[in-house]
């Protein structure tokens, strides 16, 4: 308890950036990632090869290398200058919204065609079709995938600490520089993890509830 | 009668021809529904007729000829197609209501988005819609809380709140268990009688010998007979129509 006390101000601090880094990159790649799979889903042939091409690159690229990516290698190419933190929710977004994409598009999959050919046949167009009545129906379906994706994204945030953004997982290195127990250090950052997934986890039980019954 | 030498027939199909792959399952169709008529379309399974329901709405293209609703052709693919389905009431055999909404926003969906109608009058006229289908305590529920009957029913009424020219039915009671086969066709009998012209596919044949001006007989992708009804059942005039008739009176 004492690592805990003693350094409450820098759990919290360190949580608190964690928090931040995972809420603006998970908004960034539940939509960016939707973007994509309306693309992978698309009557236009280009539209759905950009969305293949760019899920097909990013998800067999490893993190560490988009953020290798985005802090070193893109700064070289001088177009809008990123603080570590916007690069470091950059690539998470990046990289998340591939397998957002994925679970998107599977959710998709799952809404039977019949859904989409009464909307069409009542005059509903393309994007009228995905937003009201397709990816409504397909984001109800893939809860528990979509939040798999967004706990693997919280994780992965842990990444941002060997980029200079002190997050959740730069708090064991501020404490060994201080001396303290790492050991004890680390289990906390794990309980402090294991707590926000259980969050995320009773947020997914709540919509599935919800979602029950128009399904 | 003297009206429809003048006016254009609400649906002319005229040598249309589909194929999917190699199965030719439309063949050199000629077919005119004049405004107000209810044409029946009976025929054995796979004579195609899913098909030719299908293709006015143009929900299935069609490789050649001619399809024209109200005289105008049907258009590509695009705004114009959009404007015309949106004038051409369909019913799916298997509902199709929206599953994440209610019945009540099932049914104000598409006059709110595509028509940009405002919510409150529609609303009002929705509410009417679910009355006239009897199904007015069933608004804030969602879809599969209804029975299938009931279901139906509001995908009837959700077809009208855009108040369409024509109705096309594919099988609309083919789905329902036989105690809710008549809620449905009372339905589409009171329709028939405000003089909605209406295209359906169906093997009920009390609907087809009551409601019906005509009836078109498909086999195997083509046209085999057109007549009245009483014709029709009672003096058929092609073998392939007096075997239909007698499996499905035997059944
Ligand atoms: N999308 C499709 N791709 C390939 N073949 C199809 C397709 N849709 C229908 N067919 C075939 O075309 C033929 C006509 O089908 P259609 O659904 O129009 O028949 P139907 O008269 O409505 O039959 P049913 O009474 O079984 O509904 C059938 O042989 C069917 O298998
Ligand atoms: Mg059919």
């Amino acid at each position: 308890m004492g690592v805990l006390t003693d350094n409450l101000p820098l759990f919290l601090g360190g949580f608190r950036t964690t928090v931040l880094l995972f809420a603006v990159a998970a908004v960034a790649s539940l939509v960016f990632g939707t973007i994509l799979a309306m693309l992978r889903v698309s009557p236009v042939p280009i539209l759905r090869g950009l969305g293949t091409l760019y899920v097909t690159v990013v998800r067999n690229t490893p993190l560490t290398l988009v953020f290798l990516f985005f802090i070193f290698a893109y700064p070289l190419l001088e177009i809008v200058k990123l603080s570590y933190f916007t690069g470091a929710v950059v690539a998470l977004s990046v990289y998340t919204s591939a397998f957002v994409c994925e679970v998107v598009r599977s959710g998709i999959n799952t809404v039977p065609v019949g859904q989409a050919e009464a909307a069409r046949a009542l005059g509903l167009n393309f994007g009228q079709i995905l937003g009201s009545v397709v990816l409504p129906q397909a984001i109800r379906a893939v809860a528990p995938p979509m939040m798999s994706t967004l706990i693997a994204l919280l994780k992965n945030s842990t990444i941002a600490a060997g980029f200079s953004v002190a997050e959740a997982g730069a708090i064991r290195q501020v404490l060994s520089e201080k001396g303290e127990n790492q050991l004890l250090a680390l289990i906390w950052v794990a309980v402090g993890f294991i707590l926000l997934v259980m969050v995320l986890t009773l947020v997914q039980r709540a919509l599935e509830k919800r979602w029950s019954r128009a399904r | 009668m003297t009206a429809s030498t003048t006016a254009p027939p609400m649906i002319r199909m005229a040598s249309v021809q589909k194929h999917f792959g190699p199965l030719h399952v439309l063949k050199d169709i000629d077919l005119e529904v004049p405004k107000g008529q209810v044409v029946v379309v009976l025929g054995p399974s796979g004579s195609g007729k899913s098909t030719l329901c299908r293709a006015i709405n143009r929900l299935e293209p069609v490789d050649s000829g001619v399809i024209e609703v109200d005289g105008r052709p049907i258009p590509q693919e695009g705004r114009e197609l959009a404007r015309l389905r949106a004038e051409v009431g369909m019913v799916f055999q298997s509902f199709n209501l929206f599953a994440h909404k209610t019945i009540l926003e099932n049914v104000m969906l598409a006059p709110v988005k595509v028509r940009r109608q405002p919510a409150a009058e529609v609303r009002k006229s929705a509410l009417e819609l679910l009355e006239r289908v009897g199904i007015t305590n069933q608004a804030d529920k969602y879809p599969a809380q209804l029975s299938g009957g009931q279901q139906q029913r509001a995908a009837i009424a959700r077809a009208l709140a855009m108040r369409p020219k024509v109705m096309l039915f594919d099988e609309p009671t083919s789905a329902l268990d036989p105690e809710m086969v008549q809620e449905v066709l009372d339905v589409m009998t009171g329709l028939a009688a405000d003089g909605m012209t209406m295209l359906v596919v169906t093997h009920e044949m009390g609907f087809a010998r009551k409601a019906a001006s005509r009836v078109v007989f498909m086999s195997e992708g083509e046209i085999v007979e057109d007549s009245t009804p009483e014709a029709f059942f009672t003096a058929p005039k092609s073998t392939r129509a007096k075997d239909f008739l007698g499996k499905i009176l035997t059944h």
